[in-house]
């Protein structure tokens, strides 16, 4: 089907608090398809909570709720009345720290979310699961284990099983916040080459501290600054030419 | 770095000493146990012989001394009493953990602590005029007429018996199985149940993925801390099971435990039954012993570890 596609996450006026402090003050973005979008910022800024947002795990968060526009598909995800566990079944996200589930093997581990959603079973599963373990370079490394612990693998490896488990029921939209800043260079690398792989499939949005990932790996990059979005266009031009000075001073790590 | 005054040394040499000959009191204590059980013990192996004790008659006017059906009455009972306190337990820290508002939470969290402070004979009596009547006439005749045709719930009704003390137990361990599980529940760590959320899960599905299953082994844990406080139980069980020394499949009969046993018997024993009853204290020891071991193998083995 070609119908013009139009931008795939649309975000409007969204705010987002804890307890009554507001965290974000009114963020507006849109990411297309096809896309790798980083978010850099100081920490402590609003980029996690804005991922957060994006899959309404916010609300998850003792306190947490959030207000505005989230646009997935066209569709709002804080219409009323709408499940937060149908939105998450279309929008994965990766953790800072991987989290394997420890009770289960490396194969439950990726077939989990495809059995909690009811998407496959039997042979059907076994092939997805092995799909996704490809995708995320893993299969190589774990098809003679498969029912080994999640917990028996090495910190890259653990985070690539968390990215086979998120990609496994094949999400439009994955989020990644900080997916290698508990990792080493080697596995980072990888995990690096993983997102430019995926992105014919996926949308990513990845909250990064590393300037340099940020501009290796991305299209368009977003700079977060105290709760506001400062500035969002092409990763070239936000590290090139940025229009904000604040922008500039940070990328060139005059604060931050 | 400055020397540390002398005097300050002194007292540090003292405290170490003192705190050390506790510790070696504590051994001695455990050591002087078994000594004293082993002794109480050995004239029943000498007189009547290993095949007497490990027999199944218990009458000690004809002499026959066999412990079997005690460690039968100990080991099921306290194996169904497990059975009932721990769904109860899980649910019961589930729901204080992750459902409960905090307040909520604390206010049932701390009535059932409570729980584990009442005295055991205070459940005894409970059990000997609530519980007990309550079976006798309406629990025990239902399942005898629905499940039937299953051993366990046939036979004639007493009251007092097997499940009457199960039932008594599972009351008194849940608090210790609700207090490790709440532990242990609370240990998951944030990023972990979100995960489990973040896959699409609703939030029942993430409670028993996130949050029950990762916490497999504190719940065994917890288990087995249960079950060896029902293993030793004594006053309460003793009031309700009907202190027969007989090994029955059916849950309504009147049984006997090694504690209870020990406990019923011991003022008017004398001679070779003093020293059989020595013999069940020692056993009694043993296996709580061995599953105190078991625990902690368990918990190092299958620590919550991350």
């Amino acid at each position: 089907m070609m119908t013009p596609s139009p931008a795939l996450l649309e975000v409007k006026g969204l705010k987002a608090y804890v307890e009554s402090t507001e965290i974000l003050h009114g963020i507006d973005l849109g990411v297309s398809r096809q896309e790798v979008v980083a978010f850099i910022g100081p920490s402590g800024c609003g980029k996690s909570t804005f991922l957060r947002c994006l899959n309404r795990l916010h609300e998850e968060t003792p306190g947490g709720r959030a207000e505005g526009r989230v646009s997935l598909e066209g569709q709002d995800i804080y219409a009323s009345g709408t499940d937060p566990v149908r939105i998450r079944r279309r929008i994965g996200m990766v953790f800072q720290k991987p989290n394997p589930f420890p009770s289960m093997s490396i194969f439950e581990n990726v077939a989990s979310g495809l059995r909690l959603n009811r998407i496959a079973k039997g042979v059907e599963l076994e092939a997805r699961v092995e799909a996704a373990l490809r995708e995320a370079a893993l299969w190589n490394e774990v098809k003679d284990k498969l029912d080994a612990s999640g917990m028996s693998l090495s910190g890259g490896q653990q985070q690539r099983l968390c990215i086979a488990r998120a990609l496994a029921v094949k999400p439009p939209v994955l989020l990644m916040d900080e997916p290698t800043s508990a990792l080493d260079p080697v596995s980072t690398a990888k995990i690096e080459e993983l997102v430019i792989q995926l992105k014919k499939e996926t949308t990513i949005l990845m909250v990064t501290h590393n300037m340099q990932q940020a501009a290796r790996i991305s299209d368009r990059t977003a700079f977060f600054l105290y709760g506001d979005l400062v500035e969002y266009g092409p990763t070239t031009k936000v590290f090139t030419t940025p229009s904000d000075r604040r922008t500039e001073e940070y990328i060139t790590g005059r604060f931050g | 770095m400055k020397d540390i005054p002398v005097e300050k040394n002194l007292v540090d040499l003292f405290f170490r000493r003192t705190l050390y000959g506790f510790a070696v009191l504590a051994f001695l204590l455990l050591g002087g146990l078994f000594v004293f059980l082993i002794d109480l013990g050995l004239p029943a192996f000498k007189e009547v012989g290993l095949g007497n004790l490990m027999s199944l008659e218990w009458n000690p006017p004809l002499k026959s001394f066999g412990i079997l059906p005690f460690i039968y009455g100990t080991l099921v009972s306290s194996l169904l009493a497990l059975v009932f306190s721990t769904p109860i337990s899980v649910a019961a820290a589930l729901f204080l953990t992750e459902i409960a508002p905090r307040r909520i939470g604390a206010v049932f969290g701390f009535l059932v602590e409570m729980l584990a402070a009442i005295p055991s004979v205070v459940y005894g009596l409970w059990g000997l005029f609530v519980v007990i009547p309550w079976l006798r006439t309406s629990v025990e005749p239902f399942l005898r007429k629905s499940l039937g045709f299953i051993p366990l719930f046939s036979g004639p009704i007493y009251g007092v018996g097997m499940l009457a003390a199960g039932l008594i137990l599972a009351i008194m361990i849940t608090p210790t199985i609700t207090a490790i599980c709440k532990e242990v529940f609370g240990a998951v760590p944030r990023p972990l149940k979100e995960g489990v959320l973040a896959l699409g899960s609703t939030r029942s599905e993430m409670l028993w993925i996130g949050v029950v299953s990762s916490s497999r082994s504190g719940i065994l844990g917890g288990m087995i801390l249960g079950l060896s406080r029902a293993l030793g139980e004594t006053m309460a069980v003793t009031m309700v099971i009907g202190n027969t020394a007989e090994i029955s499949m059916s849950l309504f009969a009147p049984h006997q435990t090694m504690a209870s046993a020990v406990a019923s018997e011991v003022a008017e024993a004398t001679g070779v039954h003093l020293s059989a009853l020595g013999v069940v204290g020692l056993v009694l020891l043993l296996i709580s012993g061995c599953l105190f071991l078991f625990l902690r193998w368990s918990l190092r083995k299958g620590g919550y570890s991350r």
